[in-house]
């Protein structure tokens, strides 16, 4: 195992400070498995993240089965907790930003992303998964794309060809002669980088408190020799802090994504843009 | 073999180079996730939601009637009552008046019968007396005319004589008992 490039946990190697050896710092190689089943060569493999794909989305359909597959008129605690999620989502998302009337139809999408997203998140401080998917750009890229061809279709289908030109370009006659550059810009900026945006926003955040986290077990443990031992305490305090700080991140980019994805949507279907 | 010297002789991968066998199995749990609540879970819930709502509604709209039921019975009620204290009063004040004019109707009444009473006693007591007086005169005048007879030992026949004898001293028989009543 310690033979292993990827993913090598910092106990494996059993190396502490003032053992002539330097410090394991967590970095790219943190985010590559080895593959559990296939090979990683081909692209017939199976890892670590996509079985906590996967598990994920039992966890959430085992849970809203759970909660709302016999739904009562007076709920259980389950249905109750599961309502207020879901409630929240609906009205605090997205009747808030597309508006009730046009928004119902794409509360079931909302409603999936976030809590899929959330649970991606939340993998990162679950014991023995301790990483959160979300930290391979493949997963939240899935997502931004489903949302950026729901965002494009829709709008065309809004506005018909021009006027998804325009919507897309902010198209603007009081602009006068910066309109074409303005033109460019958004054209650039809408239709090419935010589908990137969208996905890295979330996929930096989440790899970045990874390897906080990161960062701060593997010191308490490389520190663990000699006076190094009082560092250690230090470092081990920070991991504590740093798990309840991702706590809140995680939700917070599970909300900023789904925000966005509806702002989105209702940028496709406002009247003038 | 330290693994951070192997590392370092291995291809750095790029993490923003999405691999295709993670986005599929992203996209894949994803859609898992999406197809069941659009499906089916999230349906449930609404439809028990809009029931919940509308047992709600019904209840407040059941609840609002009832309350209003409540407030009619209630004025109903207030206006018997002042209705009833009304009548009570007006009874009050009709027995009251009654009482007046019956203890008026009484006294009048026992002062007529007083009056009568006495009025009855007076004539009474006059017949009496009157009936006493000639009585008295009548055994009176026959006894001094008897008495003075034998005294005298002469006839008083004389009627006329007699009479006037007799009434003379009733006369004063009945001036001596007006002058002793007068002195009393």
């Amino acid at each position: 195992m310690s033979a292993d490039p990827t993913q090598v946990l910092a106990f494996e190697t059993d190396c502490h400070i003032f053992e002539g050896c330097g410090f394991p710092a967590p970095g790219l190689h943190s985010f590559l498995f080895k593959p559990l089943v296939g090979d990683g060569d081909s692209d017939l493999y199976f890892n670590k993240p996509m079985l906590l794909a996967l598990l994920g989305s039992i966890v959430i359909i085992a849970f809203f089965w759970a909660a709302f597959h016999k739904p009562k008129v007076v709920p259980g605690k389950l249905q109750m907790v599961a309502e207020a999620g879901y409630d929240f989502i609906r009205r605090g998302v997205v009747y808030e930003t597309i508006g009730k009337r046009e928004g119902e139809k794409y509360v079931p999408l909302i409603v999936s992303i976030f809590f899929f997203v959330w649970m991606m998140n939340l993998w990162s401080i679950i014991p023995v998964a301790q990483f959160p998917v979300t930290s391979i750009i493949a997963y939240p890229l899935g997502l931004a794309l489903i949302v950026y061809v729901l965002w494009v279709s829709l709008t065309f289908k809004r506005h018909g060809f021009v006027g998804a030109f325009k919507n897309f370009t902010g198209y603007d006659k009081s602009l006068g002669p910066v309109l074409p550059l303005a033109m460019l810009i958004e054209f650039f900026s809408n239709l090419l980088v935010r589908p990137f945006t969208h996905a890295v926003r979330l996929f930096a955040n989440m790899f970045a408190g990874h390897t906080l986290l990161l960062l701060f077990t593997i010191a308490s443990w490389y520190l663990l020799n000699g006076i190094g031992i009082a560092y250690a305490g230090v470092s081990f305090v920070m991991v504590l802090v740093m798990t309840v700080f991702e706590l809140f991140i995680q939700a917070v980019q599970a909300y900023v994504f789904v925000l966005l994805t509806c702002s989105y949507i209702q940028g496709a279907l406002a009247e003038h843009h | 073999m330290n693994p951070l010297v192997q590392l370092a002789a291995e291809e750095e991968q790029n993490p923003l180079i999405p691999p295709i066998p993670e986005l599929v199995i992203g996209l894949l749990a994803f859609v898992i996730v999406f197809g069941l609540l659009a499906w089916k879970l999230l349906p449930n819930i609404n439809k028990v939601l809009d029931e919940r709502r509308e047992a709600i509604e019904g209840g407040m709209e059941k609840a609002e009637a009832a309350k209003t039921e409540a407030q009619s019975v209630l004025e109903q009620y207030k206006a018997q009552l002042a209705e009833a204290r009304h009548e009570a009063a007006r009874l009050r004040q009709e027995a009251t008046e009654q009482g007046a004019v019956i203890i008026q109707e009484m006294k009048a009444e026992g002062q007529r019968q007083r009056e009568e009473i006495v009025a009855a006693g007076h004539a009474q007591i006059e017949a009496d007396r009157k009936a006493a007086a000639s009585a008295l005169r009548r055994d009176v005048g026959k006894l001094a005319t008897d008495l003075a007879g034998k005294l005298v030992g002469e006839s008083l026949e004389d009627s006329a004589r007699q009479s006037r004898t007799i009434d003379r001293f009733l006369d004063e028989l009945e001036d001596g008992a007006s002058t002793a009543e007068a002195a009393r």
